[in-house]
């Protein structure tokens, strides 16, 4: 099954009940069955859920206590935590996959949480709203605005994104980290995957956000 | 001279409570000279007896049974009616038909701690080898002590791996016990308003509590059963000052504010002029109806010792390591006894061992008690970990 056939609805905004979100569905993809997966990040647990329906042992980890106990609620195990802090406390290669999905622009420290991913996982996801977007580059260009979508509404003084990237800079900090990239994908405005093998400034424009696949790099 | 109004006697006789210490209203499992209770004191504790209730039925491949802690001053009467105050059962908002703890699910047991004093073997009971009341002769317990008890009654019972051990506070602590000691016989744990060790700030109140049973001129050095008579004083300012910790500042001001009992203008005494004086009072005279002064010293004294970490070369994770049980953990935002920082800690611990754990803090302003109240997100969530667990283990939900 593509991907592309299992999104109706494109981008992060939630679709029909039933539905999974774009990006949920394309990480989800990457997940190989029956794996211990960690999700940092995880909100009201949609991921966490679409991948119980695959046989993974889901893990989460969330700021907020509203979705936390939402989570516990559905019978997730979910716990109240904070990405910047906590992932030290759990231990080298606890997980197959570690999931950062729409979460890495809301830390404090991005490079310190990316290889604590992939410290704790022997694999990590990670999906981000691409700043280098057409539309976002376009608002700030011609409207003098720092951008706002739909996906990310909030004015600038009230986000709690506070490390915006685009999917050029990831694909640096990857490098400059010696994390390597097994799989990348970017989405666009409707969610879906932007379909030819494109050189990365295509990608860092007509991308609306970018979700990686990542191991660790041999260099050390 | 100014007008004092101390608190008023108990309405039970000493008589009424003790007939439960040796002869409760409920299930008994006797254990002879041949099953001693080694205790971590160095003693073996034989014979001895515990006290305990059931609800519900075990199934036949003997995996819906489900142990309840209970805290401090709880005992074995979780969903019926109290045998000697006559009141309900003290956690049936949790328990019960279409509760998240459902008898017609789970066979839930539930079982008063040695050295409690509603029919386990504690200081109120009779000592064999003089045929009098233990009193301070009794050795001291600790929490390890009544969970190495109730997996002897487990055993007993038949049953191999407990589906749940669920316990709130000193409860929450037998919960981690058993998890600690017996991995594998516990499927799943819902861990509430509880810590892995007692902190200094509570040992500090439990020694306020125990000096002042042990200053009532009743307490005979514990000898007050040999006077027939019982410190109720003592153990009533020891429940009132305990119970004060069990509350929280927003909780005591929403209930009673500054409000007077029963009058408009202070009486320029030391009579109980505010509301919230009288409730204490109120909650230290009953309690002593229902409570062994004696007992009281020795489960507090459990608590101040418990500490998992330190019985593992003070690494709480090492104690978790490799373990397959799920956990829950519980904590409120206005408990100030056991505060969500040390259910944070253990979620940590229980984290560095890659162990399944659900944590959520619960908002509300009723403090430690809020786990014996009904706090309808505390409900939700443990049936949701049950019930998700049940699937786990196999079980068939009726009432889901």
């Amino acid at each position: 099954m593509s991907v592309q056939e299992a999104l109706p609805l494109g981008g992060v905004a939630t679709g029909q009940p039933g539905d999974f979100r774009a990006d949920h569905v394309l990480v989800a993809e990457m997940v190989k069955p029956g794996s211990k997966v960690l999700d940092v990040g995880c909100g009201e647990g949609d991921l966490l859920q679409l991948l119980e329906t695959r046989g993974v042992d889901g893990r989460g980890i969330e700021l907020s206590r509203e979705g936390v106990n939402r989570c516990v609620a559905k019978g997730l195990a979910v716990v109240q935590g904070d990405a910047d802090t906590d992932l030290v406390n759990y231990p080298d290669d606890a997980f197959d996959y570690v999931i950062l999905s729409q979460t890495l622009q809301a830390t404090r420290q991005p490079k310190v949480v990316l290889e604590n991913l992939l410290r704790i996982g022997r694999r990590a996801i990670v999906s981000f709203p691409n700043f280098g977007f057409w539309k976002m580059r376009l608002q700030l260009l011609i409207g003098g605005h720092m951008p706002r979508t739909e996906n990310l509404p909030a004015s600038w003084y009230d986000t709690a994104n506070i490390h915006f990237c685009t999917i050029k800079d990831f694909v640096e900090l990857c490098d400059a980290i010696d994390v390597k990239m097994e799989r990348a994908e970017a989405l666009d405005l409707y969610g879906r995957p932007l379909r030819l093998r494109m050189p990365w400034w295509v990608w860092n424009l007509f991308g609306e956000q970018g979700v990686f696949l990542l191991t660790r790099g041999g260099r050390k | 001279m100014v007008g004092v109004q101390s608190i008023p006697s108990p309405a039970i006789t000493a008589d009424e409570r003790s007939h439960e210490v040796d002869h409760p209203s409920s299930q008994v499992a006797q254990f002879g000279t041949e099953q001693p209770l080694r205790l971590d004191c160095g003693v073996d504790l034989s014979p001895f007896q515990i006290a305990y209730q059931t609800y519900g039925e075990l199934n036949a491949d003997r995996s819906n049974a489900i142990l309840i802690c209970h805290a401090l001053t709880g005992d074995q009467h979780v969903a019926n009616v109290h045998p000697v105050t006559g009141k309900p059962g003290w956690w049936e908002t949790l328990v019960g038909p279409g509760r998240p703890l459902d008898p017609r699910e789970y066979f839930i047991i539930c079982s008063n701690v040695i050295g409690g004093c509603m029919g386990s073997t504690g200081p109120a009971s009779i000592n064999p080898a003089t045929g009098k009341v233990w009193g301070l002769d009794f050795p001291v317990i600790t929490i390890p002590d009544m969970v190495r008890a109730q997996a002897m009654l487990i055993d007993r019972l038949g049953i191999d791996t407990l589906f749940a051990v669920v316990g709130g506070s000193m409860g929450g602590m037998q919960v981690l016990q058993w998890t600690a000691a017996y991995p594998s016989r516990v499927f799943s744990a819902l861990a509430i308003a509880c810590s892995t060790r007692h902190s200094a700030q509570n040992i500090a109140f439990h020694e306020l509590g125990r000096q002042a049973v042990m200053a009532d001129p009743d307490w005979h050095h514990g000898g007050y059963a040999d006077h027939g008579i019982h410190p109720h004083r003592g153990l009533a300012v020891a429940r009132m000052a305990a119970h004060i910790t069990y509350l929280s500042d927003a909780a005591l001001h929403r209930k009673f504010g500054r409000r007077m009992q029963d009058r408009e203008l202070p009486t320029f005494s030391f009579d109980a002029d505010f509301q919230v004086e009288s409730y204490l009072r109120y909650q230290g005279s009953s309690f002593v109806e229902r409570f062994d002064a004696n007992s009281y010293l020795y489960l507090t004294r459990a608590m101040d010792y418990f500490d998992i970490a330190g019985d593992h070369g003070g690494v709480l994770a090492k104690a978790f390591a490799g373990i397959q049980t799920r956990f829950c953990v519980v904590s409120f935002t206005s408990d100030w006894l056991f505060p969500t920082s040390e259910s944070r800690a253990l979620v940590h611990a229980l984290n560095a061992s890659s162990a399944r754990v659900s944590f959520a803090e619960i908002e509300t302003d009723r403090g430690h008690d809020a786990f014996l109240l009904d706090v309808p997100e505390f409900f939700d969530i443990a049936r949701a970990f049950l019930q998700s667990a049940g699937k786990a283990r196999g079980l068939t939900a009726k009432n889901a």
